[in-house]
């Protein structure tokens, strides 16, 4: 018997190395901000100086490159397929953070085949050493190469609005990660709130519903699953304003209420 | 048997020897030489190369074969099956106190145990030194932890005689994990979760069952009426 690959406890960096902590931003249901939080998170992260890279792991409909207004000739299919190497691939973005894309023609790869599981896993290991922070910014829903991604990560951000669907997709996501990947703490952004402290509320509903149907699932009488609330970005017209022209919040408008909280968020995301 | 003219220059002396020292008879009436005897050569040789050599259960080559047709076939059909990792508890004990020939027959005894309580369709396979793996095609969550709690009771309550007078007692720990049927897993990760769950049960103190909690993707009414401060149940709190 071997001991067990563990997901709450990875393994310790390599003496003398350091290596990235890896943050897996996923939610459930899709169009909740997912990549907009991922990019502007880098950014901010990258403010606090951090190496960031974002991998754009929605590996079926990619669209980090669109987000970021980027136009790449090597994304991470030309890795997959053996047609450029993996440092010609990693790209700066506009927030200074670097990203990988998955680009077109990945759909052949939203399937998780065990190559798919094998490149995903030797471009993690590759990248750990050379950054601070790896965002994987994954797809909608919870379909095998979502929970593969977020399988790899050390740490996972779930990204809900207060709207009652995504509110439930959230947490059918974290149901399967608690019960599938022995996640014991999974955290939580609440994007789109009307008001300082919904996200607070909603925290509490879903814990309320975690604690009466999730916990019981987990085995072990002493075993729990903390949601943590690390941040709440308001509803802002200036968010809008950016996606549409298409640039980083933080980079276009600094200085409104959803860039400094994700500045907030950031904060709470540092070592 | 050895002593037939082969055709060409096959050499089969070593094969045939083989199996002669496993007992291994060829069922075939066909003449030594003739195709039909050969593929029954052919096909004594693959059984023997799929069999543990002390205990007859199905080998870890073998097994491998097993899991990932199974992993395929789940993917393909969505029927739940479920794979456990037994162990038996403090193994080196028994070599230890006993000697490595009653050794030999602890795990004899508890791979027989182990055939015993499964049905045809499943695998039970040798892993490793005192490690035993079984497939269960086509079963409901609901009862993996009935076969499982069976199997344990069953080594449990099984002493084996290692001398005359001398019976040893021993234990399995057994951890489980059902294939994930939306998701097509590879046998690695398969494997990986039941076994995360094996050292569950041998952390929690042995002799016991841990099966990973089946995946729950349903979001209930009852949920979703606490979720939203709808519910009926919401004045339980």
């Amino acid at each position: 018997m071997t001991a067990p690959h563990d997901s709450t406890a990875r393994p310790s960096p390599p003496a003398g190395g350091r290596r990235a902590r890896t943050i897996a931003v996923t939610s459930g249901k899709g169009g909740v901000g997912k990549t907009f939080i991922s990019a502007n998170l880098a950014a901010a992260l990258t403010r606090r100086g951090e190496r960031v890279l974002v991998l754009d792991a929605d590996l079926g409909l990619a669209n980090l490159d669109v987000v970021l207004n980027l136009h790449p000739k090597i994304t991470l299919h030309d890795v997959f397929t053996g047609k450029a190497q993996l440092e010609d691939a990693i790209l700066p973005a506009p927030g200074g953070f670097s990203v990988l894309l998955a680009g077109s023609g990945m759909v052949e790869y939203s399937r998780l085949t065990s190559e798919v599981r094998e490149q995903l896993l030797e471009i993690i290991e590759k990248v750990k050493p050379r950054f601070d922070c790896i965002i994987l910014d994954t797809g909608a829903g919870i379909s095998d190469v979502v929970l593969f991604a977020v399988s790899l990560a050390d740490q996972v951000l779930v990204v809900a609005t207060p709207e009652p669907t995504s509110m439930t997709d959230a947490y059918a996501t974290i149901k399967v990660l608690a019960t599938q990947q022995s996640r014991r703490v999974i955290r939580l952004v609440v994007n789109q709130v009307g008001r300082l402290g919904e996200g607070r509320t909603i925290r509490g509903q879903l814990q309320q519903v975690i604690d009466r149907y999730v916990t019981p699932l987990l085995g072990s009488p002493t075993e729990s699953l903390k949601l943590e609330l690390v941040g709440e970005v308001p509803s802002d017209p200036a968010v809008r304003e950016a996606i549409l022209k298409r640039q980083l919040l933080l980079e276009s408008l600094p200085g409104c209420a959803a860039a400094k909280a994700i500045g907030l968020l950031a904060d709470k995301l540092l070592p | 048997m050895s002593n037939v003219d082969f055709p060409g220059d096959l050499q089969l002396q070593s094969a045939l020897q083989l199996l002669k020292q496993a007992g291994r008879e060829l069922s075939v009436d066909a003449a030594p030489g003739s195709t039909p005897w050969l593929q029954a050569v052919v096909d004594a040789l693959c059984e023997l190369s799929s069999r543990d050599a002390l205990t007859g259960l199905a080998n870890r080559r073998q097994f491998e074969v097993t899991i990932a047709r199974e992993i395929d076939r789940v993917a393909r059909a969505g029927e739940p099956a479920l794979v456990l990792m037994a162990d038996i508890d403090h193994f080196k004990s028994v070599n230890d106190t006993y000697g490595h020939p009653a050794g030999d027959l602890v795990l004899k005894a508890v791979a027989s145990a182990l055939q015993d309580c499964v049905r045809p369709m499943d695998t039970v396979a040798r892993y490793g030194g005192e490690e035993f793996a079984i497939i269960l095609p086509n079963c409901p969550p609901a009862f993996g932890n009935v076969v499982a709690e069976r199997i344990r009771t069953k080594v449990e309550r099984r002493p084996v005689s290692v001398a005359p007078s001398t019976d040893v007692h021993v234990t399995i720990s057994i951890g489980g994990a059902f294939a994930p049927q939306w998701v097509r897993s590879s046998a690695t990760l398969w494997l990986e979760r039941a076994d995360r769950q094996l050292y569950r049960a041998k952390t929690e103190g042995r002799n016991r069952v841990c099966l990973e909690p089946a995946a729950v993707y349903q979001v209930s009414a009852e949920e979703k009426g606490l979720l939203f401060g709808t519910s009926q149940f919401q004045d339980i709190e």
